[in-house]
């Protein structure tokens, strides 16, 4: 067991293109404990999506060392624990909520884990979707949508959860009272969460810790702590320790 | 738990409102009985017009007959109708099968093996190419004065459109419910049969619904290029002997076929595709 839920070391990521090769991160160093919540913020092509990519084993990274969970980051995907929400709930459109949810168990020899699996119909209590289990995608609204996205991400009781911008394209108001029920599932889950933003007030909202990436190439530029105490409600946002450090964060945001 | 969520849920988002429910639906019912009636209305006014036409003018039968002279041999010649649409339907749903069949066997090979797509689409587009009418006698000397060069004319009408709906329903699933399959460690199999499949079928609904109109035009055209029974056949027949009424009456029953079909593919549609499909071009 390790204290680390991930731990990269000088890793580099370069993609050629047509253009020649772009070197999407620069070794990027970074440990994550286990059970963290770190945000991630940075300006377009800083990396952000491409460092979720490769902890979740979407993309190989070209140079450097990086262990998820103790394992390689293939080790851990196959074991089943990680747990991805993208920006689109990419939900089945022929599922049913309870169907959608209930995918991870079906492939991938998700069925041999039936047994530490958490319970479907449980998630959808705890996101909010209770009665809503055999609603189609195309009944719900975006945010329900991406409750839906949640829910299935953590059946399989990932130890990592890995977030990309999931609420970029909701509204003001459904994003706001989704943060504040993601705290809630995180206090209540326990997985460790790595959340990509391009909000401010949701990077200081959310994490424990705030890393800010610089762009071309990515790298890191500055790891901000969020020392305010959990649990954390939307009013929070208007107390004058908040409002500074979002400040602080835009003035480091300027310099990426 | 939070509260927020228990706003959105099903129950409190409706009223019971019985009045206003009973308005609503005897409107949506009033709306149904317009859009039913008002075509059949226009249609009859239509009937009657061309019906007026030849009587005032004293069109000659063997020019155009009269909606009632069409009627009279519809029912008169019922039998004769009804036997060569046997022939003409069977090389028709013969032909949609095999042509659906083989395109979807085609597109997933396409999808599985980009060389084998690279390979053979530029010879599918050249053959599709060719027009019906060029086709039906090189197959009828390939194959004989029999019901294969229908069947086969029927088949090959088919295929292009369901080959290239079903190769694109294949292929364009969300990419980001793919990463998600990935992220899953889904197999290829998995792929296929949970994601790309159930993504396609929208697309083939689609397809099919062309073609079940198109393999019964196939079969017709096919059935010029020399045979005495069928559809086809009886059209020539009608036309060489200018017996209007005849060729009004065949050219409706095969028409009512092709309707039929095209509506019995729309009802499995709507029984197997039950959800919403993104957006189907």
């Amino acid at each position: 067991m390790t204290a680390l839920a991930v731990a990269c070391d000088r890793v580099d990521v370069h993609f050629t293109t047509e253009r020649g090769t772009v070197t999407a991160l620069h070794e990027l160093s970074l440990d994550v404990e286990d059970g963290a919540f770190l945000t991630m913020l940075g300006p377009s092509g800083c990396g952000k999506s491409t460092l979720l990519r490769v902890v979740a084993d979407l993309i190989e990274p070209s140079k450097g060392s990086l262990r998820v969970l103790g394992r390689s980051p293939q080790e851990a995907r196959s074991k089943r624990e990680i747990g991805f929400v993208f920006q689109d709930a990419a939900l089945m459109a022929w599922r049913s909520v309870l169907a959608n949810v209930e995918l991870p168990l079906e492939v991938g020899g998700g069925a041999s884990i039936a047994g530490h699996a958490a319970s479907p119909r449980e998630l959808i209590e705890l996101v909010g979707l209770k009665g809503w289990e055999n609603a189609y995608p195309h009944e719900l609204s975006g945010g329900m949508r991406q409750r839906v996205a949640i829910a299935r991400a953590l059946v399989t009781r990932p130890r990592l959860l890995l977030m990309d911008e999931p609420f970029g394209a909701l509204d003001e108001i459904t994003r706001d009272r989704l943060n504040e029920e993601l705290l809630r599932v995180w206090e209540q889950t326990r997985t460790t969460i790595l959340f990509v933003t391009h909000s401010l007030y949701e990077a200081a909202f959310l994490g424990q810790k705030v890393l800010m990436l610089a762009a071309n190439p990515g790298r890191v530029r500055e790891i901000v702590p969020v020392n305010l105490p959990y649990p954390r409600r939307l009013a929070l946002r208007e107390t004058p320790e908040f409002v500074k450090l979002v400040a602080h964060l835009r003035a480091v945001l300027e310099t990426c | 738990m939070a509260t927020p969520s228990s706003a959105l849920q099903r129950p409190t988002a409706f009223v019971a409102d019985s009045e206003a429910e009973a308005k609503f639906q005897a409107r949506k019912n009033r709306l149904m009985w317009r859009r039913r009636l008002l075509p059949l209305a226009a249609a009859l006014l239509l009937l009657g017009l061309w019906q007026a036409v030849v009587v005032y003018f004293g069109i000659r039968p063997f020019i155009a007959p009269s909606p009632v002279a069409v009627a009279y041999t519809l029912v008169d010649r019922f039998g004769i109708l009804m036997q060569n649409l046997a022939p003409t339907a069977l090389e028709a749903l013969l032909g949609f099968a095999i042509g659906n069949l083989s395109a979807i066997a085609l597109a997933t090979a396409f999808v599985h093996n980009k060389t084998v797509e690279e390979a053979f689409f530029p010879i599918v587009v050249l053959i599709n190419t060719i027009p019906v009418v060029a086709k039906a006698p090189i197959l009828v000397l390939l194959m004989g004065n029999g019901m294969e060069p229908k069947i086969a004319i029927a088949a090959l009408i088919c295929f292009f459109p369901t080959l290239v709906n079903m190769t694109r329903g294949l292929s364009a699933v969300n990419p980001q419910t793919l990463e998600l399959m990935r992220v899953l460690s889904a197999s290829d199999r998995e792929i296929f049969w949970k994601l790309r499949v159930y993504n396609s079928l929208p697309y083939l609904f689609s397809a099919l619904k062309i073609a079940a109109s198109t393999s019964v035009i196939g079969a017709i055209v096919a059935e010029w290029i020399g045979t005495t029974q069928g559809i086809g056949a009886l059209i020539i027949e009608a036309t060489y002997k200018f017996d209007s009424p005849m060729l009004y009456a065949t050219v409706i029953v095969g028409a009512s076929f092709s309707v039929t079909f095209f509506f019995v593919i729309s009802l499995i549609e709507r029984l197997v595709v039950k959800w919403e499909p993104q957006a189907v071009h």
